[in-house]
């Protein structure tokens, strides 16, 4: 099928960027929407244009790398996908696309589609651990029981791969669902409850002091999130930082 | 302002006065429609709630307050969520993931303020130079004559009807996501959500319907 | 007569590691905070690694390539984790850990590091488990385990379909509270591109910061590479797109020896190639093949007929069906182990059965599970004479609770409803068992150059388990080199922090820049890509799942004149002095162009099939086994360490012996 794709262009952090137009030919219903931009790449490079820069890695859905603001959804029109995993099948001949980096004040854009996501990973570094000595004994690891229901929930909330979907698809560019899902998984288990309200008050603090909007429940996160993560997660966020608030 | 510095703390505070104000339409809704049913109870309880030293010393304070501060932290929020997106997208597909409902509640907001300035120009600005500024003699059979005549223009009850409009729209979504907000989500949320749904709808709807009534059931002055 | 020491400790099996870790130096805590140490790649291993050595005390520097260290590649694992737990009560131990292990690798690993790995495997799950990490779980509370690849009991731990997700977020976890307490400095977003030697010692690294394009310079006492394997040199592989071999390559380069190049494992159920524009193939966890069938058309003329969209595959009746491995392997039928499987796809589709429009997909077929398990459901509800339908959907529902999410991407991927009809697979590059040579204690080499995980060579031996690839990453990580590198550490309480204004790092920072600007300076004929899509089928035809003697040598040759061409034409756009991914793409292949060459050279000398490495001379002439591979251990019975000597055609192989004083070594017969 034949496209046309208009590409947001941007040399780097500090320079103006503008929407560009791209014709492209020979794109097949079997290319994931990333090797669509390889083919693009390819041509750029034999014409002596500069590449697309995107961010991208495993290519199977799981390292949240790839990102892309695609006719104005995160990892495009398809649901429970990633950039990666979103195949060319899901557009028609004749399609314009338009490819934008993910939009938010704390994810100030690199290059071209390339976007700075170290906002999650400091929100992480604020709390999203358990204290616990890596090397060495540590009791035995049934010793521990946990409701297989809390277990699966927090399974549920650990699959996020942190690819920033949620913040881009929020109208506010909040980060409520992602943090949400990692306060909610030590939040379930009761490893995790020990340090549980520490926890949730500094992880709370390092999200807004990036930058993030507000939740505003519009939900749109939930949808868009590759990986299915619910917003009961932000109800249990909410829950968890009021109880920790109010003991301090 | 301090105090509710965190998103999550301002949040909860949104829900919460959301909520009050929510409680408040109930209630204002009870009494209105005693308009309809029996304008004698309309008017002893527009009576004592005119009256009695609590509502308004007390009650009516908060309202008051509930009302600026769910305003201005609606502001507030907008203005810094407007902000945690400096660069817009040239596409953005917000309709394919929420509500409208959702997207625009300082829309629905903005008209429910204004409707709120038509209200206190109506209502509580004449009510309060009639008790406290002209100082007339209380008559407690007033209320009912006076609120139907308000009802007599046409475009003012179109204004209504297109405010109350909005408010089922700013309650749709506002309502139901307060209890998000304060982290209640469990079994009985379901049935919650179903309720503050239809509570959205069947509020503004019965205040249109006292409104329309009203128009078509004038007395003469 | 070798000049390599594996320093594997006396003794008995059982006490080698205890006795070890018991006479080892250690640093006392004060001393720690004065030792800097480099740890690239932040993988399982890394990962882990980073993190306990930081909770020691060490100030640790990591880097990767990723914009955060938590998308490592280790992120895609699906399967699961062994440990030696016997949670299930089935007779497992230890030593039935070690012995599997050394089987399936086809008795080419180290008895000592294995029996290790086995020993400190269940120390890993406390650990996780302590720190977290969601494992599936019984309604009791207690931790579920299941079979996988063929071993005779359960012991693999797993989070659904996302093991490797979730331990990697683990150890990320560890690292983040390390990160915060400032133990840890991540460097995300660099590239390491040299190792600097300070009189015979790893010193520090050369780095690329990959979004502004600076060479910078980091020292420490100490450099542990855990940067996973070189897969992608078959340009298309199950490995991430950026996974590559720079690292590992560059401390070959100064010295570390690389063993056992030759040893890839090419995992049997991946998603066929669909098209000249596919940039990487995608894995199926191996679990379906304990419910799938796989066949293809017992005669040519239907394959052709399903190539051409002609014929269906459903309208096959049974009997022109070949379920080839249940028909060569009737003992294990379709859970034969990976190489073999991977081998005999490749056969029935080199003879032309190849069913999917490029001629390299077999079927696994779930319509027999799905109506066993039907009628079996039928009988649990009490059904009576039920309906095909009603049995189909029923079993359908079985298929669906065991493999949802498998089948959802498979229907993503390829479009078609594996419910319906059979899924298409074939065999890819997934992991390689060969790296940079280690002794026991997991150092290069290159003193105070460690490697772990992957990209070291020492545990799978020639072909890896299962489950298996986690738990090493998290064993030398979180408990082996620890401790490990605490020996060589100890000597280094008074050397203080290591300038990196001398003519070492002048030097390496020299090579690093020249070599960028070469790059960069080609004539521009070809895209990086298209040398590496050569490579990768030079790499694929010569050097893959069947190997011989005259292929390898011109795969030597083809991969020597096409690096020759790389560095003479390959066009790099853009400038050196920022974010530039064809760029980095043209390094990483470079060094694959050298390791290539490596891998045959170590594939030709291989003159044996063993594991992954299957070698056309050396099969059973006759017998039972006849067609099998053969394994030669009278000549083969060692591990080839490469000795880097300018060409990779040039390089020096030495052979460490392997010792084999607890296992009986066998044939492995599967039929």
């Amino acid at each position: 099928m034949k496209l046309t794709l208009k590409i947001w262009r941007q040399e780097n952090a500090s320079a103006k960027g503008a929407m560009q137009t791209y014709p492209i030919d020979g794109v097949e219903g079997d290319m994931s929407f990333l090797e669509m931009l390889d083919v693009l790449n390819e041509q750029l490079i034999n014409k002596g244009d500069d590449p697309v820069v995107f961010d991208h890695d495993c290519r199977e859905g799981i390292c949240g790398s790839c990102s892309l603001q695609i006719n104005g959804e995160p990892h495009g029109p398809d649901r429970l996908v990633t950039t990666c995993q979103l195949h060319m099948r899901m557009f028609n001949d004749g399609d314009t696309i338009v490819i934008e980096p993910f939009r938010a004040k704390a994810f100030p854009v690199i290059k071209d589609l390339m976007v700075d996501r170290s906002a999650f990973d400091r929100i992480q570094h604020a709390g999203g651990y358990i204290s616990v000595n890596t090397s060495g004994n540590t009791i035995d690891a049934n010793a521990i029981p946990v409701n297989k229901e809390d277990a699966d929930d927090a399974f549920a909330a650990a699959t996020c791969i942190g690819c920033g979907a949620c913040v881009a698809a929020c109208k506010n560019a909040s980060a409520m669902l992602f943090t949400s899902a990692k306060v909610s998984q030590y939040a379930l288990l009761p490893q995790g409850r020990v340090e549980a309200t520490t926890r949730v008050l500094n992880m709370v603090e390092q999200m807004d002091k990036e930058g993030f909007g507000n939740c505003t429940n519009t939900g749109a996160c939930e949808v868009e999130c590759p990986k299915g993560i619910s917003l009961e997660n932000i109800a249990r966020l909410n829950r968890e930082y009021l109880s920790a608030s109010i003991k301090g | 302002m301090g105090m509710i510095s965190s998103s999550i703390a301002r949040k909860v505070a949104m829900a919460l006065s959301g909520l009050f104000l929510v409680f408040f339409l109930g209630q204002h809704f009870t009494i209105n429609l005693t308009s309809v049913v029996a304008p004698d109870t309309f008017n002893s309880w527009s009576h004592f709630m005119g009256t009695n030293g609590l509502v308004q010393g007390v009650l009516q304070p908060i309202l008051i307050f509930g009302v600026v501060f769910h305003f201005v932290m609606g502001f507030i929020l907008e203005i810094k969520n407007r902000n945690a997106r400096a660069v817009k997208y040239a596409s953005y597909k917000g309709g394919a993931n929420a509500s409208w409902a959702s997207r625009n509640m300082i829309i629905s907001g903005l008209v429910i303020l204004a409707f709120l300035g038509l209200h206190f120009y109506d209502f509580w600005i004449p009510e309060m130079i009639h008790k406290y500024v002209e100082s007339h003699p209380e008559d407690p059979t007033r209320y009912y004559a006076e609120t139907v005549h308000k009802f007599e223009s046409p475009v003012r009850v179109g204004l209504y009807v297109i405010s109350f409009v909005l408010l089922a729209i700013h309650l749709w979504h506002g309502f139901a996501s307060s209890f998000q907000s304060v982290g209640f989500n469990n079994k009985y949320s379901t049935a919650l959500t179903k309720f503050a749904k239809v509570y959205a709808i069947a509020i503004p709807l019965g205040f249109i319907f006292i409104a329309v009534y009203l128009h078509l059931n004038q007395i003469p002055h | 007569m070798s000049i390599l020491d594996s320093k594997i400790p006396s003794g008995p099996l059982a006490d080698k590691w205890t006795k070890h870790k018991n006479s080892i130096d250690l640093v006392n805590p004060a001393n720690k905070r004065n030792i800097d140490v480099i740890v690239v790649g932040t993988g399982l291993a890394g990962g882990s690694a980073a993190a306990t050595l930081a909770e020691l005390g060490y100030n640790v520097k990591t880097f990767c390539y990723q914009d955060s260290p938590r998308r490592a590649h280790s992120i895609a694992a699906q399967g699961g984790i062994n440990a030696a737990k016997n949670y299930q009560g089935d007779g497992d131990s230890n030593y039935r850990l070690f012995y599997d292990t050394v089987k399936g690798g086809d008795y080419r690993s180290r008895e000592a590091n294995v029996y290790r790995l086995a020993e400190v495997s269940s120390n890993i799950i406390d650990q996780c488990v302590a720190q977290g990490v969601p494992f599936a779980r019984e309604y009791g509370g207690l931790l579920d385990n299941r079979s996988f690849g063929g071993v005779l009991v359960s012991r693999t731990f797993y989070a659904k379909g996302q093991t490797g997700q979730q331990l990697l977020l683990g150890a990320y976890s560890a690292m983040n509270r390390q990160i915060n307490r400032g133990k840890i400095k991540a460097f995300n977003r660099h590239e390491m591109l040299d190792v600097v030697k300070i009189d015979g010692k790893a010193r520090g690294i050369i780095a690329r910061d990959l979004v502004t394009g600076e060479i910078e310079r980091h020292s420490a006492h100490a450099v542990v590479l855990a940067t996973g394997g070189y897969g992608n040199v078959f340009f298309l592989s199950t490995n991430a797109m950026g996974s590559n071999v720079t690292a590992a390559w560059k401390a070959h380069r100064r010295g570390a020896f690389f063993a056992n190049p030759c040893y890839t494992q090419i995992h049997p159920t991946c998603i066929p190639v669909s098209g000249d524009h596919q940039s990487k193939l995608t894995l199926m966890s191996e679990s379906l093949r304990n419910d799938g069938r796989i066949w293809v058309p017992r005669k040519k003329e239907d394959a052709e007929a399903i190539r051409a969209g002609k014929l269906k595959p459903t309208q096959l009746s049974e009997e022109d069906r070949d379920y080839y491995l249940e028909r060569r392997y009737p003992a294990f039928g379709n859970l034969v182990p990976r190489d073999v499987a991977s081998r005999a796809a490749k056969e029935r589709c080199d003879e032309g059965f190849g069913v999917n429009k490029t001629g390299e997909a077999v079927y696994l077929d779930f319509a027999a599970a799905i109506t066993r398990y039907g009628k079996e459901e039928a009988l649990i509800h009490g059904m009576k004479n039920p309906s095909d339908a009603e049995i189909y959907n029923l079993g359908a529902k079985v298929i669906e609770n065991k493999y949802g999410n498998l089948f959802q991407m498979y229907e993503k991927i390829v479009d078609e409803n594996p419910y319906k009809t059979p899924m298409m697979i074939y065999p890819a590059v997934h992991y390689t068992m060969g790296g940079l040579w280690v002794d026991y204690n997991l150092q290069t080499t290159v003193e105070g150059l460690y490697a772990a995980g992957e990209a070291n060579f020492s545990d799978h031996g020639a072909n890896r388990l299962g489950a298996s690839a986690l738990m090493q990453g998290l064993a030398d990580g979180y408990f082996v080199l620890p401790y490990t590198i605490g020996d060589y550490l100890s000597h280094d309480i008074r050397t203080g922090e290591i300038p990196t204004n001398t003519p070492e790092f002048d030097e390496a920072e020299k090579n690093v820049k020249d070599t960028i600007e070469k790059l960069m300076s080609g004539s521009g004929t070809h895209s990086v890509d298209y040398y590496h899509k050569i490579l990768g089928k030079i790499m694929w035809n010569k050097c893959g799942m069947s190997r011989n003697a005259k292929d390898l040598s011109e795969a030597i040759e083809e991969i020597s004149e096409l690096r020759k061409d790389f560095w003479k034409n390959v066009r790099v756009p853009g400038k050196a002095d920022g974010l530039n991914q064809e760029l980095e793409k043209a390094g990483r292949v470079a060094d694959f162009l050298e390791l290539g060459e490596l891998f045959a050279k170590d594939a030709l000398d291989r003159n044996e099939s063993c594991g992954g490495h299957f070698r056309e001379e050396s099969v059973e002439q006759s017998g039972e086994q006849q067609g099998e591979a053969l394994r030669d251990d009278e000549n083969f019975k060692y591990v080839s360490a490469w000795e880097y000597k300018g060409e990779p055609k040039d390089a020096q192989l030495h052979k460490e012996e392997l010792v084999f004083e607890n296992i009986e070594l066998k044939t492995r017969s599967y039929k």
